[in-house]
């Protein structure tokens, strides 16, 4: 048996697995930490066992990977694994509220107000039919919403991603079921992290 | 008892003035086959409530009200769904997950399970090689769709069977699949479908739907192609 040392591991989680209860609940984190983020970095470490991407950073697989349809395995993967580690530092428990003023600039400047990026942001959100990310991201200088399918991620197209938003239903069907109006609501209210936006910004 | 009779009272109610607002004759929003628990321990009764009434329902109010005052309403749902590359996203995911949903409540029963017999079963096997072949290479298509999705098997044009998976709400009906068919069995592979059960355990549920699968629904539709 060859023994390969697994390249990926699970980065641990910010904050305890009961810490943003109850807007989303420790059996949820249990599930989406515990087994799917999980999940993706087994699925990636066996698929690129012995290949080319075996010894590649996850964004360089990312990149290598990106819009290679043979390659969706390897893509799929690395992307989730990707997507749900900036997923957990876009949250934190007692998040929402005001975005620090420096962000809060940026939003009036393109938005109007904090609340209008916030409603764009919702509207993203849901409208994101079937698996998904939101994200806000800097195009250049400028603050935007966007929303991928399944594991797609701004990385691939030249955009800087400043936090994001998990879609796919198994981020709140066991907190939320079929309302997912619900779970967005409550994340931008009481868990988004603005301050892990802001620094991410260059 | 008393929830049983609201189920198939509600949804016939709702679907006849849904007809007589639309306009859409072949749009109704038909009461589920069955009771909500009658699938378990398969299928749990909450998970079926939420998928049928508010998962289902949903994309039925939300097609009606995307066809209303459109000439697309005059079309039957079938021939309206085959033209999925020229209609707007509302009517495509929202006539697919009404047509899908539709479909698959009728290809599932608390009497089901087995092995397909007859025609069907013959032609399963000739297709396949075994039933178990069959079942093997549809379970492999149900884990392996990425996302949101359905896996299907279909009857070809030319008569032959194929095993098919589309994402989200598409359907082999469509002209944006791959392979075009005609649907006779569906299996739901979106979260929603497993995860209060099941959470991310795709492979127990498929494994699950085994035990309730309509072999004789699946043969009506497959003899009803021909
Ligand atoms: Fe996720
Ligand atoms: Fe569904």
């Amino acid at each position: 048996m060859n023994q390969q040392v697994s390249p990926h591991t699970l980065p641990a989680l910010p904050y305890a697995d009961n810490a943003l209860d109850p807007v989303i609940t420790a059996s949820t984190i249990g599930f989406h930490y515990g087994k799917h983020h999980r999940a993706y970095v087994d699925n990636l470490n066996r698929h690129i066992a012995g290949t080319e991407y075996a010894d590649m950073s996850l964004e360089d697989i990312i990149r290598a990977t990106s819009g290679k349809a043979d390659k969706a395995g390897i893509f799929n993967n690395a992307a989730q694994i990707w997507n749900h580690t900036f997923y957990w530092k876009s949250l934190r428990p007692g998040g929402g509220g005001e975005p620090p003023a420096a962000l809060k600039e940026k939003m009036e400047a393109e938005f109007g107000s904090v609340n209008t990026c916030k409603t764009v942001f919702s509207a993203a959100a849901l409208t994101q039919f079937g698996s998904g990310w939101t994200w806000l991201v800097l195009d250049g200088e400028s603050l935007k919403v966007v929303k991928t399918a399944n594991a797609d991620l701004p990385l691939t197209t030249g955009l800087k991603p400043l936090l994001t938003l998990d879609v796919w239903e198994h981020a709140y069907y066991l907190d939320y079921q079929n309302r997912r109006p619900d779970y967005v609501k409550a994340v931008l209210e009481k868990l988004i992290n603005w301050d892990f936006a802001l620094e991410n910004i260059p | 008892m008393k929830k049983w009779i609201l189920l198939m009272v509600l949804p016939a109610l709702l679907s006849l003035s849904c007809s007589q607002d639309g306009g859409v004759s072949d749009l109704r929003f038909d009461p589920l086959p069955y009771a909500y628990d009658a699938l378990e321990p398969y299928i749990d009764a909450e998970t079926m409530e939420l998928h049928y009434s508010r998962h289902h329902k949903a994309y039925f109010d939300n097609l009606v009200a995307a066809l209303k005052g459109t000439p697309l309403a005059r079309q039957p749902l079938e021939v309206l769904l085959a033209q999925a590359s020229r209609l707007p996203d509302a009517v495509r995911n929202n006539g697919g997950g009404h047509y899908n949903h539709a479909f698959f409540w009728k290809v599932m029963s608390p009497d089901g399970g087995g092995v397909p017999e007859g025609k069907l079963g013959e032609k399963i096997e000739a297709s396949f090689g075994s039933f178990d072949a069959f079942k093997e290479a549809f379970t492999k298509a149900a884990l392996s769709r990425f996302g949101s999705g359905w896996v299907w098997l279909c009857v070809a044009k030319d008569g032959s069977l194929f095993i098919t998976s589309t994402a989200n709400q598409d359907n082999p009906l469509m002209d944006t699949v791959e392979k075009q068919g005609k649907p006779i069995l569906a299996l739901d592979v979106w979260e929603h479908a497993y995860y209060l059960s099941y959470q991310n355990k795709r492979g127990s549920y498929i494994d699950a739907f085994w035990h309730v699968v309509d072999w004789d629904a699946v043969a009506a539709f497959f003899e009803a192609s021909l």
